[in-house]
């Protein structure tokens, strides 16, 4: 029998390319090539390649360890995510034709802004996320108009706020909580219907439960699916990137982010407000690493004065591995998830397999190379008459 | 006002631009010095002149950029002061610089309307750019200006010398340009795209805009002109019509016309008349 489907299956195979050669050959050859071109010069293309060559490696070198089960799914699709919520910011402002160091820093003081007024000043955990959202915010424009104003290097800039925002972080929390780790946030949250309802646990907890009641999930001891849900984090993630491809490909605005990072004197002579559009891109920035903060404060139960170390490196990584160019002008926010997606999967997977984990920067940094040298050969294709 | 021009100049309602008397001066640099010129209704006006010679101080002061230090600005015969490029704009008066205004990574399509994006509701509710409509508006434009695009979505940094020129130019023109000031558009491309550039000043032309050709190059000038301007170290050495001058006596007029009569024959081995005595 099993000879007979693969006869079928065979068959079918050759039917479809037959087909799928008519086709290619009614088509004319230049559009044909062109469209090949087209894939090729998307700025994705490296990523989507690179995503599916992980999935490969670790397919084989960690297919058997439960890596890819729904709680090893889980374990790396959550370290993505988070990365992710950061690439997306960072990729919009390297496409603007900026960068944000402070990302990292942004993390952790954010982080401290949720946790100590609720703890020491007794606010309600809500309104301790509303003041770090607007205070991220305009530290983010902070940044952006210093940028703007005094035409440096936005590296420079924000690598003073990257030491500025650690130390601020510490110093502070030191002086109001004389402590570098705030806890106790976790029950606080639980009790905040918004907190809760928003940023803490996982969504779809009676789906879960039902399909583990149903015996389609596997359950706990106790009767409990032993994945509760989807985290929200994960949500959080799909939907800025949703709504960062969209506002990126789509509208007036992504125009101008892609203008102002190309070419940012002919985007001014033409009427697009480069300033405008810059500042509220370093806006948004601090905005996701604030989402990062909350949610992580919110899950862990306590924010710490070094939380989000080196991320600002990690997301710029992400978005150079899907494809945005460290010039500007050039990028895609689809790009920067799946590189945020390599992230996790690397980061995560190592550990599924028999290499040291030690490796994992290692091959992080061979990756970072690779995609650079490819992202500059795609741009000099772009820009090559054809 | 125009009687008292020295020129034979048209009448005001006639000239679409006027220049009176404009002089310009950067602390105590004279970039201009009484520069009068008028640009008459669908004419191709060239402003000639070597480099340094006020040109593009000159088309700063048109498009709304500088303002004049001296003098008087007249559109459609009203005297007029712009505080930004905007005004100019706003009058019709659209500049094309050297750099065209165009980000090389962004599509055609895109670079066509950036700044001016035309926008759709999307499911009803939220405003998206309008691509298609940008793809077919940039296609049918270019394709006005005699550029067949193989892809409006391609990068303009796939386009050669000729078709940005033209981009630019389709797109001053689609957004509204009763003037086009076109800054040296020739002055980057080779022979054959320099023929295609003069060839669209003519099909603009012939859409009833007026347009100011500033180049140093007489060689494009003169067969497209109908009217030239000369200027010199910052003032004007008059405007003159084809009819009445020739194409050697523009030459002449611009420094180094006579220069270059005098190297040639020198070279040809012929002492030329008025010729700087040879070294010994």
């Amino acid at each position: 029998m099993p000879g007979s489907t693969a006869e079928v299956r065979a068959r079918a195979a050759a039917a479809q390319s037959a087909a799928g050669q008519q086709q290619i050959r009614a088509e004319p050859r230049a559009l044909r090539e062109s469209r090949l071109r087209r894939l090729l010069n998307r700025p994705e293309f490296a990523s989507m390649s690179g995503t599916v060559l992980v999935f490969v490696i670790f397919g084989f070198a960690a297919g058997g360890s439960g890596m890819f089960n729904l709680d090893g799914i889980m374990n790396w699709s959550q370290v993505s995510a988070y990365l992710g919520l950061v690439a997306v910011g960072a990729c919009l402002l390297m496409i603007a034709g900026e960068f944000d160091l402070s990302i990292g820093s942004m993390i952790g003081f954010a982080g401290m802004m949720v946790a100590i007024p609720t703890v020491y000043f007794h606010w309600p955990i809500s309104l301790a996320i509303l003041f770090a959202f607007a205070g991220s915010m305009a530290l983010g424009g902070v940044n952006g108009y210093l940028v703007m104003r005094t035409r440096l290097p936005s590296f420079i800039v924000t690598l003073a706020f990257l030491f500025i925002l650690r130390g601020l972080t510490l110093a502070l929390s030191i002086l109001f909580a004389d402590r570098t780790i705030v806890s106790g946030l976790g029950d606080l949250a639980a009790q905040d219907w918004i907190a809760r309802g928003l940023f803490q646990g996982v969504a779809f907890h009676g789906l879960f439960s039902w399909l583990g009641q149903a015996g389609l999930l596997r359950t706990l001891d106790d009767g409990q699916p032993l994945v509760p849900g989807v985290p929200k984090v994960l949500l959080w993630w799909f939907a800025l990137a949703a709504a960062g491809a969209f506002v990126l490909a789509k509208t007036r605005f992504g125009n101008w982010i892609f203008a102002a990072g190309g070419d940012a004197v002919a985007a001014n002579h033409v009427g697009v407000p480069v300033r405008r559009v810059k500042i509220s891109l370093f806006v948004f920035s601090a905005f996701c690493a604030c989402l990062y903060a909350v949610l992580q404060v919110c899950d862990i139960g306590s924010a710490a004065a070094d939380r989000g170390l080196e991320k600002e490196f990690e997301a710029i990584i992400a978005a150079v591995i899907g494809g945005t160019l460290l010039t500007g002008g050039y990028g895609s926010v689809v790009g920067a998830c799946l590189g945020a997606l390599i992230f996790g999967v690397v980061q995560i997977g190592i550990g599924y397999t028999s290499v040291p984990s030690d490796w994992f920067r290692v091959f992080l940094g061979v990756m970072l190379l690779i995609a650079v040298l490819f992202n500059h050969y795609v741009r000099r294709r772009a820009l090559q008459a054809a | 006002m125009s009687s008292g021009s020295t020129m034979g100049a048209p009448a005001a309602d006639e000239a679409i631009l006027a220049l009176q008397n404009v002089s310009k001066f950067f602390g105590t640099v004279i970039a201009l010095s009484d520069v009068t010129m008028r640009l008459r209704r669908g004419e191709v006006h060239c402003l000639l002149g070597d480099n340094g010679a006020g040109k593009s101080t000159l088309i700063k002061i048109l498009s709304g950029v500088h303002r004049p230090s001296a003098g008087d600005y007249f559109v459609d015969g009203r005297a007029v002061r712009f505080d930004s490029p905007k005004n100019a704009l706003d009058l019709g008066i659209a500049t094309v610089y050297q750099d065209l205004a165009l980000v090389p990574l962004l599509s055609a399509a895109r670079n066509f309307f950036l700044g001016r994006e035309p926008r759709k509701k999307w499911l009803g509710f939220v405003k998206v750019m309008d691509l298609d409509a940008c793809a077919r508006v940039a296609c049918s434009e270019l394709a006005e200006m005699g550029i067949g695009l193989r892809d409006p979505h391609q990068a303009v940094g796939t386009m050669s010398g000729g078709e940005r020129q033209s981009l630019a130019i389709a797109r001053a023109v689609h957004f509204g340009a009763r003037v086009l000031i076109l800054d040296e558009p020739t002055a980057a491309l080779g022979v054959k795209q320099s023929a295609h550039v003069l060839r669209l000043i003519h099909r603009v032309r012939e859409k009833g805009i007026s347009v100011i050709f500033i180049t140093h190059n007489v060689q494009h000038a003169y067969p497209i002109g109908d009217s030239f301007t000369l200027l010199d170290h910052g003032r004007s050495l008059g405007t003159f019509t084809k009819a009445t001058i020739t194409k050697d006596e523009v030459l002449d007029l611009m420094a180094g016309g006579a220069e270059m009569r005098h190297l040639t024959h020198a070279l040809q081995g012929e002492p030329a008349r008025g010729a700087p005595p040879e070294l010994p």
